[in-house]
């Protein structure tokens, strides 16, 4: 296995080639925020968060889709990127529905806790309230169009891990929307195994349990990682 | 206009203050400088009955305790017994009992707010002080242990409700099926500790009015709000003193002689026996007995209203107490100005209620939820707010997503009776053309005796200066006092 060094933030990394950015920044220690990055799930740098500063170029790049390569030169933070990463977040506020105070995932929402971490005291946008639904048709689960955020982990963990492939990216620009089956109702979609993978997965309270009311929801993306876990090792083997 | 037309004039209180709300007060003149009538109007619009449709119902308690800051409990409480009703099931008795000790909690800390921090200063200062005195402040000055004692006692409550519920205001711990989280035997014990303050606070409080009532209150007991109307609010089984509903309990509508107008009625039937009239002056709704029409329909809720409906309160301090007010009033008491008399009363008996709950085992039971989904699809739940009768009236679509909400609130309940209080108020003391701070301290004062919640009963809040207005009829502009 060939190695790679570089340097991230001024600090020396080797780490296997082919592995990316994230994961080298992780190894030395410096903390990049991520959203749609989930380990165990392909990576799709839908978010933006993890954007880094490579020396050399003006293009800022996704740690989570950028392959490590040697003596390459990576910045993690940076007045530019802090001010990139907050600007992300507003706009993921503004674009949808959020109203922490009520929603099931208070307290416990990735995209919450992200907001403390780049300071996002307010938001410099305006808030577009869009009209949008809820389906409450699945008899254990309900999806929330207003808090959802287009990460597509709910995609991917259908697709990659439970083979089942329910949900995808439906419309454009705006007026995407997480859809299920061929835009169905979810509870029409027959593939739906109703594992629930994607309700552990989502960072938001975007998919929740149809029972839980406020601050009641709370994600276990580790029971994935240690689902795929399992797999890649093939610890199921007799 | 016509020079043969005798002027008019209009006054205006606006806003009201030590109200939870905004509001203003219009009293109109006839030519002869007699009050021709007063309004109550509530100026502010909030919109929750729309926005929540297109919600799941889990969520409404959560979304319609952010209507008050004051009383979240009682709009938690009726959003969950609405939806135990879309589950159908029955919750666990421990749940019944944890959400009844949040309730006590919760009027006991209003009512610690409504008399000791907004009403008192008036009573203890007098109507005619300095306005700038005259609130929480002025009386922290003047009368520091009374002050601090209604701190203590309002921080009891809030206490309660945090111990239970993680959090003193919007604890979203009340959910469809019973309660998120069960009483330690450590917190049942933290509450305990509390209660001999709370009662020695309670009886100071009663005490106090008493003689305030038999000495310089005596004018303000006949004039603020004393006429005859219906009463209306949740008796508990034989008659007895209800804040929460449940078995054995029903709606009772009682007319100032004491005739039964109709007893055990049933939350689900509420559009049968109330309508709301609309006025274009108010957002705030007018309920009424369908039955009898908007004006002989009119009813009041709240502290005085339970106390007139109930036999009995069913704990021996607060019945005592009970006795003695209708030894004042008589068996229905018609006076407003009693209201504060009735909620020292019925903190009394929250306490004495608190005790009792604190002191059954199964208190701290850990099944407290019962889950289910949907299986109504129309439902109201029922709980007695400080301020009086809360109906929350649901309807939702096969998933449970909200189609339709009503909510009626007690402050909405008490509008044509708060009309009638400053009206009475206005032609007792008004003369002459002039504005005096007092006489517009005793209107506002005639408001204070229902302890409004326009927050909650326009589903507003914030600061109130006072604009008044003496107004021709022509709209010239006679008088005029404002304070910021």
């Amino acid at each position: 296995m060939s190695v790679c060094t570089l340097r991230i933030d001024n600090r020396d990394v080797a780490i296997a080639a082919g592995a990316s950015v994230l994961e080298a920044a992780r190894a030395a220690g410096a903390a990049i925020p991520t959203l749609c990055h989930l380990d165990g799930l392909s990576p799709v740098a839908a978010c933006r968060l993890c954007l880094v500063e490579l020396e050399g170029s003006d293009k800022l790049q996704a740690a989570c889709v950028t392959a490590v390569a040697d003596g390459m030169q990576v910045r993690t933070d940076s007045p530019r990127l802090r001010e990139i990463r907050r600007s992300v977040i507003e706009l993921l506020f503004t674009e949808g529905n959020h109203v922490c105070a009520i929603c099931v995932a208070n307290g416990h929402c990735e995209l919450q806790d992200l907001a403390v971490t780049v300071g996002m005291d307010h938001s410099r946008l305006p808030y577009r309230f869009p009209d949008r639904h809820v389906d409450l048709s699945h008899p254990l689960f309900g999806l929330d169009h207003n808090r959802c955020i287009l990460c597509s982990r709910c995609v991917r963990v259908c697709d990659e891990v439970e083979g089942a492939h329910v949900w995808d990216i439906g419309w454009r620009g705006e007026h995407c929307r997480i859809i299920a089956g061929l835009d169905e109702p979810w509870e029409a979609v027959n593939a739906c195994t109703h594992c629930g993978k994607c309700v552990e997965v989502c960072p938001t309270g975007a998919l929740f349990h149809k029972a839980d009311t406020s601050e009641e929801k709370q994600g276990h993306p580790e029971r994935l990682q240690a689902l795929v876990h399992a797999r890649n090792h093939q610890q199921w083997q007799p | 206009m016509s020079a043969s037309v005798p002027p008019t004039r209009t006054i205006t209180i606006d806003p009201v203050t030590r109200i939870e709300g905004h509001a203003k007060i219009t009293i109109q003149l006839d030519a002869s400088g007699a009050v021709e009538h007063a309004r109550f109007h509530v100026t502010e619009y909030r919109g929750f009955e729309t926005f929540c449709e297109g919600r799941p119902f889990t969520e409404m308690a959560a979304i319609t305790a952010r209507i008050c800051g004051i009383c979240p409990v009682s709009h938690l409480l009726a959003a969950a017994k609405t939806g135990d009703k879309i589950l159908a099931v029955a919750i666990p008795p421990a749940a019944e009992k944890l959400r009844r000790l949040m309730n006590l909690a919760q009027i006991t800390q209003s009512h610690a707010l409504s008399f000791f921090h907004l009403s008192s200063p008036d009573f203890l200062l007098g109507w005619d002080s300095d306005p700038a005195q005259r609130n929480v402040f002025g009386l922290i000055a003047a009368n520091p242990d009374l002050a601090r004692a209604g701190i203590r006692l309002r921080q009891f409550g809030q206490g309660v409700i945090e111990a239970l519920g993680g959090r003193k205001i919007h604890a979203a711990w009340a959910v469809p099926g019973g309660v998120r989280s069960p009483l330690s035997p450590e917190l049942r014990d933290q509450i305990r500790a509390g209660l001999p303050e709370a009662f020695a606070i309670a009886g100071r409080g009663l005490e106090l009015f008493k003689q305030l009532l038999d000495n310089q209150l005596r004018e303000e007991l006949a004039v603020f709000g004393d006429f005859p109307s219906l009463f209306l609010g949740l008796v508990g089984p034989q008659g007895r003193w209800e804040h929460y509903g449940g078995a054995g309990s029903g709606i009772r509508v009682m007319a100032s002689d004491g005739t039964l107008v109709a007893d055990g009625l049933r939350e689900d039937d509420v559009e049968t026996f109330l309508a709301e009239a609309v006025e274009p002056w108010s957002y705030l709704k007018f309920p009424y007995v369908r039955a009898l029409g908007p004006e002989a329909g009119s009813y009041r809720v709240g502290p005085l209203a339970r106390l007139n409906l109930c036999e009995r309160i069913g704990t021996p301090r607060a019945d005592a107490e009970l006795l003695e007010l209708r030894q004042r009033g008589g068996r229905v008491v018609t006076a407003s100005f009693m209201h504060h008399l009735a909620r020292l009363i019925e903190i009394l008996a929250c306490l004495e209620q608190m005790e009792r709950l604190l002191d059954d085992p199964e208190i701290t039971t850990t099944h407290v939820r019962a889950r289910a989904g949907v299986n109504c699809h129309e439902a109201v739940g029922v709980s007695e707010a400080p301020r009086g009768t809360l109906f929350h009236h649901y309807r939702v679509d096969a998933n449970g997503l909200i189609e339709k909400v009503n909510l009626i609130i007690a402050t909405g309940q008490n509008n044509g009776a708060m009309n009638r209080t400053i009206g009475q108020i206005a032609r007792h003391y008004l003369s002459g053309s002039q504005l005096s701070e007092g006489l517009l301290n005793r209107v506002e004062a005639g408001i204070r005796c229902f302890d409004p919640c326009l927050s909650c009963s326009t589903h507003a809040a914030g600061q109130m200066p006072l604009d008044v207005q003496l107004l021709a009829a022509d709209g010239a502009l006679l008088d005029r006092r404002r304070r910021d």
